[in-house]
């Protein structure tokens, strides 16, 4: 497996992203992604965390949270609260088949240095940007002005019943996972296959990351790294049953005015069961 | 029913021919007997197990007989089914609950005989093909097992096949009988 060094640009850029803070990992875990019965009810977290699965920094935000239901219509999420290191809410599965929960954002960023050489970040740390702070806060004949394109998504899959396909279409934007395995069918010892895409085309050779869940009890974070290929597709053979977080990045040039650059960031969490 | 103008020998002629014919339909029936051993479990908490019993030829499932909390109000005991993992998964998910000659309430600790026959659904549409016969269960604050015997369909020759669980089933036992 290659290592790569990150460039020093590579730092600074996730510096500015607005949830990649340092290491700590963004997530929502299902308490199960699998369920049968009537109208069956299930718990989630959501947290930023350094060990996958153990809340341990902060909290995850659930205003910017949304949950699609099979017919592809919203669901209200029910019981929300925000502690000091999760959030937590229950959903009730009143329609049969696959429900996506998510949060997902995409903007302009951009960095910059000043005459007195320092550098610049825009928006800043904590900055929610108002319509029409680009053009008022980035100068746009600044030093090595890079003004990138990001798009950021967290999400999970759960499924009462059939596993059904509707809530799975791309909505082409951003940084997105297209399941060819389906999301809510995964087991032990079996390979899953699933298609990247950046603003609904191919994502080629964006990395990916598999975690399993559990890292407290391990020395050694086991990482599974994979690269997509010339379709955006790659593959992952679950070694053992559980929770898995998976993260991808992507970056490009191939962005639109007054962007230069184009970045995507996704995390998803999959349930692997037993055989 | 008898008619006096009947004539006898004519009537014990026909039924000759029906028994016969009955008789070699029989011999052409095949039958399969399936025993299933719950273990009794000495735990504080026991639940019956959950469980499921199918034939399993590739991707396509013939379900025999699925054994759950039937009983409770507003299908509650449905929750569960999913914990029977491989059959929620390969046939399960796909299909409302209760069905008609399938589902039954949990069975105690003991052997379980069940016998299909040829002559009757599922088998009588039941494709050849060389099957699983396949039992899983699983069990409330226990664990879950799957024990699968192979077998081929029609059946060419009486045979007992059996195997045997670790935790959550005992013997489970295939009679074939052509």
């Amino acid at each position: 497996m290659k290592v790569k060094i990150p460039t020093v640009s590579a730092l600074v850029l996730a510096m500015t992203l607005p949830l990649a803070a340092e290491a700590h990992r963004g997530w929502l875990l299902p308490a199960a992604t699998v369920l049968s019965g009537e109208e069956p009810w299930v718990t989630v977290d959501g947290a930023i965390s350094n060990d996958i699965f153990h809340t341990d920094h902060a909290a995850m935000r659930l205003d910017g949270l949304k949950v699609v239901g099979p017919d592809g219509e919203e669901v209200e999420i029910q019981n929300g609260h925000t502690g000091k290191y999760r959030s937590t809410f229950d959903l009730q599965l009143t329609q049969q088949g696959t429900y996506r929960v998510f949060s997902a954002s995409g903007g302009l960023n951009a960095r910059w240095v000043t005459d007195e050489g320092e550098r610049r970040f825009w928006p800043g740390r904590g900055e929610t940007p108002a319509p029409g702070d680009f053009e008022k806060k980035v100068p746009k004949d600044a030093k090595e002005l890079t003004v990138t394109q990001s798009s950021r998504r967290i999400e999970t899959f759960i499924t009462a019943g059939v596993p059904t396909d509707e809530v799975l279409a791309p909505t082409n934007q951003g940084l997105e996972l297209v399941p060819v395995t389906h999301p809510n069918d995964l087991f032990a010892e079996e390979e899953a296959t699933f298609r990247l895409l950046i603003d609904g085309e191919a994502a080629v050779g964006a990395k990916v990351t598999v975690l399993a869940g559990g890292m407290r009890y391990r020395n050694s974070q086991d990482a599974i790294e994979v690269e997509t290929d010339d379709e955006g597709a790659f593959s992952v053979t679950w070694p053992d049953a559980g929770m898995y977080w998976l993260s991808a990045s992507y970056r490009d040039d191939k962005a639109t005015a007054p962007a230069t650059a184009r970045q995507g960031s996704y995390v998803a969490t999959f349930e692997v069961l037993p055989q | 029913m008898e008619k006096p103008n009947m004539k006898k020998p004519a009537v014990k002629k026909l039924w000759l021919m029906v028994s016969m014919a009955l008789g070699a339909a029989f011999a052409q029936a095949d039958t399969l007997e399936i025993s299933i051993e719950i273990p009794r479990i000495d735990v504080a908490e026991y639940h019956r197990p959950y469980v499921a019993i199918w034939l399993q030829q590739q991707s396509n499932v013939t379900n025999l007989a699925v054994w759950y909390d039937v009983g409770m109000k507003e299908g509650k005991g449905q929750e569960w089914l999913k914990d029977m993992r491989q059959w929620w998964r390969r046939s399960g998910r796909a299909l409302e609950f209760p069905i008609d000659g399938v589902t039954a309430a949990t069975r105690a600790p003991g052997i379980h005989t069940l016998t299909f026959d040829s002559a009757d659904k599922p088998l009588s549409e039941l494709p050849p093909g060389d099957y699983q016969l396949v039992v899983e269960a699983a069990r409330e604050v226990g664990g879950r097992e799957m024990v699968s015997i192979p077998f081929s369909w029609p059946l060419s020759e009486a045979q007992t096949l059996e195997a045997s669980g670790e935790t959550e089933l005992g013997r489970v036992g295939l009679q074939l009988k052509p």
